[in-house]
Parts: C-alpha cells; sequence; structure tokens
C-alpha cells in the first residue's frame, strides 16, 4: 500500500507516458501545470461542493428518517432493509438505471410531469446548469442509507432511563429529539461526516457512468480527471502529480478533520451528557 | 382476530407489561403522518430498482409510448437474451471469481495480521495498529495511477490476480479494524487452558481461536465479497481483454453498446443486480453489524 503512494510521487516529477525509461525530469512542472488547469481547479471545487452538499443534505435527511425507525412502527425492520439496499447495489448498476431514468422521455420526466411541473423537464445530466446537481440526488439516493443505518445504531446507544425522565418531565417528543437525542448522536454524526467526506474526495464510479464529468466538464471530480489524464491520455507523470495533490487534499483534510471534529469525543468525552442534565 | 390475542388463556401468567423489546414505546408508534413519510421513502427508494426489473420485461416500444406503465404485454425475450448469452455468464463467473480469491487472501491475512496485534504484547504494537488505522485513508482511488502500472509491470494485466491482491491489500485496513477488538475480546482464559493442556501459540491459534473468530470472519468476508464484487475502477483499468471482465464492466459496457436498447439494458442490469440483492439480504445482519461496529471502533 505505500510502494504505489511513494511510486506515484517518484511518476509526478517526470513528463512520462507509462512506457519508455523515465528520464525526462521536470521538476514540479506537472504540479504548476494542474493547479493552472482550470479543469483541475474545478474539479476541486466540485468535490468540495459535493463534500459540503452531501453532509448539508444526508444529514438531516438521514436523521429524520433514523428517529422515524426509530419509533415503534409496523414494518421497521423490513424500512431498514428497504433504505439500506441502494448502498449494496454497485455504483455502475445503478449508474446504468439512473441513466435510463433521467433520460428525455423516461421515468423522471413522467412523474415530473405527472404531478403538474411538467415545465421543469429539462436535459437533467446533459445541461451544464443542473448536472451537478442532478448527480447529489443520485449519490444521495445511494448513500443516504449508510446514514441512517449509523445515526439507528447510535439511537440504540442512548440509554433508555434517559427518555423515561424526560417524558416524566413532561417532555414532548420533539423535545426529546431536539434536546437529547440529537446531542447524545454527536460522535455518531461526527463520525459519519468523517467516512462522508473521504467518500466524497474518492467519488469516481457513479459520476463516471452519470456523466463521464460532462458536460462542459461540470461534473468532474478531482478522480475523473485523474484518470482522464492518466489511462486516457497516457500522460503517467502528470496524473500521478494529480494523484498526490489529491492525497494531499485527503490527508490535510482527515488531519483538520481529526484536530477540530473528532477530537472532542475523545477529549472530552463526558460532555454530551451534560445535555441531558 | 381481536378477542383471543387480548384475554390472556386462563391459568398462564398475565405479562405485567407485553410491549416489545420495552424500548421507545414511551413516544408510541407513529401517526399517519410517520406513516405517509416512511411510505415516501420506500417509494423513492425502491422505484429504481423496480423500474428497472419492470422494465426489463417491456418492450422498448412500450417504454417510448410510456415510461410509468408496467409491462403489457409482459416480454421475456430481454431476459431469455441476457440469459442465453455467453457473455453475461463470462462477466459473472468472472466476478465470482475475483471476488472468492480477494476474500479468501483479506481473511487470511486479516486474521493473521489482527491477531498478534489484539494478544500479544510487544514493543510498537499500538505503532503498528495505527498505520492500520491510517490505511483507512487512503482508498485505492488515490493509488490507483501507480497500482495500474505496477501491475501491468508484474505482468498481471488481465488476470484474476491483478485486481484481487490490490483490492485485498486496500481492503486489510478495515478487516485489522474490525478484528483486532474482535479477537482481543476473547477471554484470556481460553488462552491459558489451552496452553495448561499443552497447546502451542500455534496451536491455540489454529485449533481454538481460528473457530471462534469465525463469526468475525464471516463479517469482514462479506463486507470484502460486497467491496470486490462492485468494484469498478481498478477492473476498468487493468482488466482490458473483454475475456477477463467483470459483471460492472460488462453492465458499463453493454450498456454503452446497446444504448438504444433501453429494454435490453434494463434486463441485464437487473440480472447483474440480483447476485448483489439476494447476498445483502442473507447476509443483511452482518453487513450492517460490520459497518456499525467499524464506526464505533
Amino acid at each position: 500500500m505505500v510502494v504505489p503512494v511513494v511510486q506515484a510521487v517518484r511518476y509526478s516529477v517526470f513528463d512520462w507516458n507509462g512506457l519508455g525509461p523515465l528520464d525526462d525530469f521536470v521538476g514540479l512542472a506537472n504540479y504548476a501545470r494542474a493547479l493552472q488547469d482550470t479543469v483541475f481547479t474545478s474539479a476541486v471545487l466540485n468535490n468540495f461542493l459535493i463534500i459540503g452538499l452531501s453532509i448539508a443534505i444526508q444529514l438531516p435527511l438521514g436523521l429524520g428518517i433514523a428517529l422515524l425507525l426509530n419509533r415503534e412502527i409496523r414494518g421497521r425492520g423490513f424500512l431498514r432493509v428497504v433504505i439500506f439496499m441502494p448502498y449494496v447495489l454497485a455504483e455502475v448498476v445503478a449508474g446504468v438505471v439512473w441513466v435510463l431514468l433521467l433520460q428525455p422521455n423516461g421515468l423522471v420526466d413522467a412523474v415530473v410531469e405527472g404531478v403538474g411541473l411538467g415545465g421543469l423537464t429539462q436535459l437533467w445530466l446533459g445541461d451544464p446548469e443542473v448536472a451537478l446537481g442532478t448527480v447529489m440526488v443520485v449519490l444521495t439516493w445511494k448513500y443516504l442509507g449508510l446514514a441512517v443505518l449509523l445515526f439507528l445504531a447510535g439511537l440504540q446507544g442512548v440509554p433508555e432511563d434517559v427518555y423515561e425522565a424526560a417524558q416524566l418531565d413532561g417532555a414532548s417528543w420533539w423535545q426529546v429529539q431536539r434536546r437529547i437525542t440529537i446531542p447524545l448522536l454527536g460522535p455518531t454524526i461526527r463520525t459519519w461526516g468523517f467516512l462522508s467526506m473521504i467518500g466524497s474526495l474518492q467519488l469516481f464510479d457513479m459520476v463516471w457512468i452519470l456523466t463521464g464529468g460532462g458536460p462542459a466538464n461540470s461534473t468532474v471530480t478531482m478522480a475523473i480527471y485523474l484518470i482522464n489524464q492518466g489511462t486516457e491520455r497516457g500522460q503517467y507523470g502528470y496524473a500521478s502529480a494529480v494523484a498526490v495533490i489529491l492525497f494531499v487534499i485527503s490527508l490535510v483534510l482527515a488531519v483538520l478533520y481529526q484536530q477540530f471534529i473528532l477530537r472532542r469525543d475523545t477529549d472530552s468525552a463526558p460532555t454530551p451528557r451534560k445535555a441531558v442534565r | 382476530m381481536s378477542a383471543p390475542t387480548t384475554t390472556p388463556a386462563p391459568g398462564r401468567p398475565v405479562p405485567l407489561q407485553p410491549e416489545r423489546r420495552g424500548r421507545r414505546t414511551a413516544f408510541g408508534g407513529g401517526g399517519p403522518l410517520v406513516y405517509a413519510i416512511a411510505a415516501v421513502v420506500v417509494v423513492v427508494t425502491v422505484a429504481p430498482v423496480a423500474y428497472a426489473f419492470l422494465g426489463g420485461f417491456r418492450s422498448n416500444a412500450q417504454l417510448a409510448a410510456n415510461p410509468t406503465g408496467l409491462p403489457d404485454p409482459w416480454v421475456v425475450d430481454n431476459y431469455v437474451d441476457v440469459l442465453t448469452s455467453p457473455s453475461f455468464w463470462r462477466y459473472t463467473l468472472n466476478s465470482t471469481l475475483v471476488a472468492l480469491v480477494t476474500t479468501v487472501i483479506v481473511c487470511v491475512l486479516g486474521v493473521m495480521a489482527a491477531y498478534p496485534l489484539a494478544r500479544y504484547q510487544f514493543k510498537g504494537r499500538e505503532a503498528l495498529a495505527l498505520v492500520f488505522t491510517l490505511g483507512l485513508l487512503f482508498p485505492l482511488t488515490v493509488a490507483i495511477i501507480p497500482l495500474f502500472l505496477l501491475v501491468r509491470d508484474v505482468g498481471l494485466t488481465n488476470s484474476v490476480w491483478g485486481v484481487a491482491l490490490p483490492q485485498a491489500a486496500f481492503a486489510l485496513p478495515l478487516t485489522v479494524v474490525i478484528l483486532r477488538p474482535f479477537l482481543a475480546a476473547l477471554p484470556k482464559e481460553l488462552e491459558e487452558a489451552a496452553m495448561i493442556d499443552g497447546a502451542s501459540r500455534f496451536g491455540f491459534f489454529w485449533r481454538v481461536l481460528l473457530p471462534l473468530s469465525g463469526p468475525g470472519l464471516v463479517t469482514v468476508g462479506v463486507l470484502a465479497f460486497v467491496a470486490s464484487w462492485n468494484a469498478y475502477l481498478l477492473p476498468l483499468l487493468v482488466l482490458s481483454d473483454p475475456a477477463s471482465q467483470t459483471l460492472p464492466l460488462g453492465v458499463a459496457s453493454f450498456s454503452s453498446q446497446y444504448a438504444q436498447d433501453t429494454a435490453g439494458v434494463l434486463a441485464f442490469t437487473s440480472l447483474a443486480m440480483i447476485p448483489a440483492l439476494i447476498f445483502f439480504l442473507a447476509m443483511q445482519r452482518r453487513i450492517v453489524n460490520g459497518l456499525q461496529g467499524a464506526v464505533k471502533g
């Protein structure tokens, strides 16, 4: 595992097509080129946008559904299986189905027209203005199940007597969730956020199938850019430089997240308990 | 239907609180609103998959005329075509082979790495464990280019090993992180008892620990299998020869090759989904527990 990463650093300072000898040393020129390429910078931007939007969309939705499933409702087990199902499907398989759903005159168009919003139908994946939004919807569909699953596991860890005490004090269901459950779920939410962030940074399969990074590079991610430059164009030295940048960004984000967000869990474990009063 | 369940049979002790699991009953079930939300969530989640399965039973003309309709009449040709095509079975066989090899390597190496980390005291143990934890941060994507070049240089392109070995290597951190606490939790007395009975450390590992770690191994095995079964990026680069390609690659190439044949593509993707869905339903608990356990650490 370490070898490929070290190799990437080595390749990244050469102009190399992956075949001949490594003899055209170019120093940091590959890095400079990447940072000046607007496609690459928009890929980085898209990755950050996807990280932010994933958390902003999936956190409230996932939390809502987890709280819903945590009640005594009929068919809870069934619901849980159903919601988690998309997570287990291969991204490629799910992506191919979504491409067909989203094609003009496909199911999505029919549903949108069916609810009387016919004017809104458009080239979901073909219009640079909306493609990234469409990709986000599909990603939410695919990954919401993981958030729900993890939040449910966290909810199982909330001690029951806390609920009884709150109920004796006359707290409403909503008050209990807001003041007790969600604060106690803090560590789980923060861990999920970390997983979601790393996943968003590596995003490739789904976008590759849905849009291939297009139209007009509007949905390109760092991993897509990497593959385009490397295997499609044979610029392995340059692609390695991109890989190293991706690696450094992941590492920096991971360390920052660890320092500023996860650390609260290890340093001050009893804090969430205070919220219980 | 109502009377016999509400009045307990005479002579039997009446349960004080006939509630299930005793959790959350305080806030009761849900009103109609809760069920309505649940129904919407289920429909949105299932619709794409259901559309694919049903769409596979329709003709392209039916799909074009009315995208939302049910099959009328039901057409089985699409499914028959896929099931009788040798390429579909070749993809499936390749996927199975790659996933099995990956899983076996992950389980064997995982337990071998996790065992000393969990049960022996030695210098640098925590540092070594940290290496595996940090490994979680480096998914395959980051290293894909040098990894591909490495696989090519050792001549493993278009071979099962070219995909299975790197996949196993990158699945190892998660495996060790899950297995280590699992192995550490097995009681120390067992080890002492085995030693008294004359078992060597290796004997203990082989005869006692390995059988006992079955559930943990199944969990990591299932996770590795699913990850390998669904993998796309590495096979995309390593397996360029159609004869060696796996199911996700097959789905992708079929769907671009027969882009006009929507019904055919839906049938192909549906059939490609089935193994994963069956596996998921059968192993649901393992997958769920594994992922939840990994996060709790």
